[in-house]
């Protein structure tokens, strides 16, 4: 974990509402690790407080990138900026994916919208090839599905105005090809809290071992406002744990959704 | 130049510290800022036992601050002792261990234990978080409570006692005076204000605990008042905060009447903040060509 005030390279707006943000930062590039975060100051402080977290996206040689959805005024302002301009950012953050080992778990993963962008790193490094299941509202809401492909990963996109791929939700095509066969198979999932909640379920029925990546609200990005906690199974019951510390990635079967919610 | 500052027996190197609740317990941000360049390390309010906290939303922004309503969640004394202590041991600066409790009792107990471990800078005692049912505040805006329990922890242990002041009364003056006579050796003022946000949308209370804590910069001019009517009330030191986020902002709290300083919800956004603080307190010392940090302390040239 590093502190930097590091330069944009590039800032590319795939569409009105995705865009993806390159930085050069050599020092924190090579300690990202799949699933893992940033956590970036946009506005000044007389405009908000708050740093916002990013997953980190792609990480080559010097840079590391991350893919943002235009939403409101920190990253409306974000899309604005130009290469050169700088921005500080805590990064390497949290707990991400546990990367398969070799002849290892078929990984199967399971994106909602830009949380696609915290599983390309996976993809990357997985020995194994696997099946990226790819869901959003829209056909603009399914993202960087070319560099998926790009690596090898099949790719099977679902919409749920059917204006891309299949119509209906994530999980359906995910629950075919787990009633095909389980064997071998982990799932690794980030996008909305719903379709996780959707995921880890499938995964605790279908006995798959399954990893989410919870997205919360978040004050520190480290571990110490407490912010960012969901119920995770303890000794006595259950207790709090930090996304950004423990997490974002967590096993599915520690997740208390019945506390969650 | 002379930026060491005494709260009771206990020397700071500076009179930066940092907030309780705004910086864990310390080890969190060791890798982001050398620790041992702050006066001190305070950390999260600990009870006997672990606390789980409040539920979700816990903290939400709003214009100049952040609301909060985590709930004190900490894995208690043993549980601080067993995963925090080690770390906090082998620093060169002081610790300073925040405490509560829902019984004046279970103030003293800590506290006694806290004692008994050796090595402590020295205990402040939160009579003041908003965002619990039983303890907290109940004790900070009762003068009677707020006496029996520094009374109690001063019995308990003979480390220096630092009393947390709650913002949430009419006039701060007798409950400084009251900590002050049942022998705390500081106070801390203040803590965050109570307050509440909602969504207009889903007509709901944007925290989950519907009311919360307000920290950060708008909390500044209300801490720096609360500071100087303390210190007409009393003689012993003062530790302000709220809202600090430079070192001009760590003057004005030192000319109200502060000796020292805590950094608090900056921590969240900017981990440099209390050590560029120090810098800037520095830097104020020179230009204006002041040799001791501690002539800065209630030089306040206007007010009656």
């Amino acid at each position: 974990m590093l502190e930097q005030t590091v330069p944009i390279l590039s800032n590319e707006h795939d569409t009105d509402l995705y865009s993806r943000l390159v930085l050069h930062a050599p020092q924190i590039a090579p300690l990202v690790q799949p699933g893992q975060f940033a956590h970036v100051r946009i506005l000044p402080l007389k405009e908000a407080l708050l740093r916002r977290p990013f997953s980190i996206f792609q990480v080559a040689g010097d840079a590391f990138s991350i893919l943002y959805k235009t939403v409101g005024q920190g990253t409306g302002r974000l899309a604005r900026m130009r290469s050169g301009e700088e921005l500080s950012v805590i990064a390497p953050l949290g707990h991400g994916f546990t990367v398969p080992k070799p002849g290892g778990e078929i990984p199967l993963l399971v994106a909602g919208g830009y949380g696609m962008a915290a599983m390309y790193l996976l993809a990357q490094r997985s020995p194994q090839k696997g099946i990226v299941f790819a869901g959003g509202r829209r056909r603009v809401d399914i993202l960087c599905e070319d560099e998926f492909r790009a690596l090898g990963w099949e790719v099977r996109v679902t919409t749920e105005d059917g204006s891309h791929g299949e119509q209906g939700l994530v999980t359906q095509p995910l629950l075919a090809e787990l009633r095909r066969t389980t064997a071998g198979r982990k799932l690794f999932a980030c996008g909305p809290t719903p379709m996780l909640k959707a995921v880890g379920k499938i995964a605790e029925e279908l006995h798959v071992p399954a990893e989410l990546s919870m997205d919360e609200h978040m004050c520190c990005g480290v571990g110490v406002c407490l912010t960012c906690v969901i119920p995770v199974k303890a000794r006595d019951g259950w207790e709090y744990e930090r996304t950004c510390t423990e997490g974002p990635v967590f096993d599915a079967r520690q997740i208390v959704w019945e506390v969650a919610e | 130049m002379n930026l060491s500052v005494q709260i009771g027996r206990l020397t700071l190197q500076n009179p930066v510290t940092v907030a309780s609740g705004t910086f864990g317990y310390g080890v969190e941000y060791a890798q982001l800022l050398d620790l041992n360049q702050l006066g001190a390390v305070t950390v999260k309010g600990i009870r006997l036992n672990p606390v789980r906290g409040n539920p979700t939303p816990r903290t939400v922004e709003v214009t100049s601050g952040l609301l909060n309503a985590i709930g004190l969640q900490g894995p208690g004394v043993d549980g601080f002792i067993k995963k925090y202590w080690p770390f906090l041991k082998t620093l060169k600066v002081p610790t300073i261990i925040n405490i509560w409790g829902t019984t004046v009792e279970e103030y003293a107990e800590v506290a006694r234990r806290f004692d008994a471990l050796g090595g402590v800078g020295a205990l402040e005692l939160n009579v003041s978080c908003p965002n619990i049912k039983e303890g907290g505040a109940q004790f900070g805006t009762d003068c009677q409570l707020l006496s029996q329990v520094v009374a109690a922890c001063r019995r308990a242990t003979t480390l220096p006692l630092i009393t947390k002041l709650s913002p949430n009364v009419v006039s701060i003056a007798p409950y400084a005076q009251a900590a002050e006579d049942a022998g705390s050796d500081a106070l801390s003022i203040t803590n965050s204000v109570p307050a509440m946000a909602i969504d207009i949308e889903t007509r709901l209370p944007r925290l989950a605990n519907v009311t919360g804590g307000l920290t950060g910069p708008c909390l500044k001019p209300i801490a720096i008042k609360l500071v100087w009517e303390a210190a007409k009330a009393v003689k012993i030191p003062i530790l302000g905060m709220g809202g600090i986020q430079s070192g001009a902002d760590a003057i004005e709290f030192l000319m109200a009447g502060s000796t020292a300083v805590a950094v608090g919800t900056a921590n969240f956004y900017e981990p440099q903040t209390a050590l560029q603080v120090v810098a800037g307190i520095r830097e104020f010392m020179r230009r204006k060509g002041i040799q001791d940090v501690r002539e800065i302390t209630g030089s306040l040239q206007a007010g009656k």
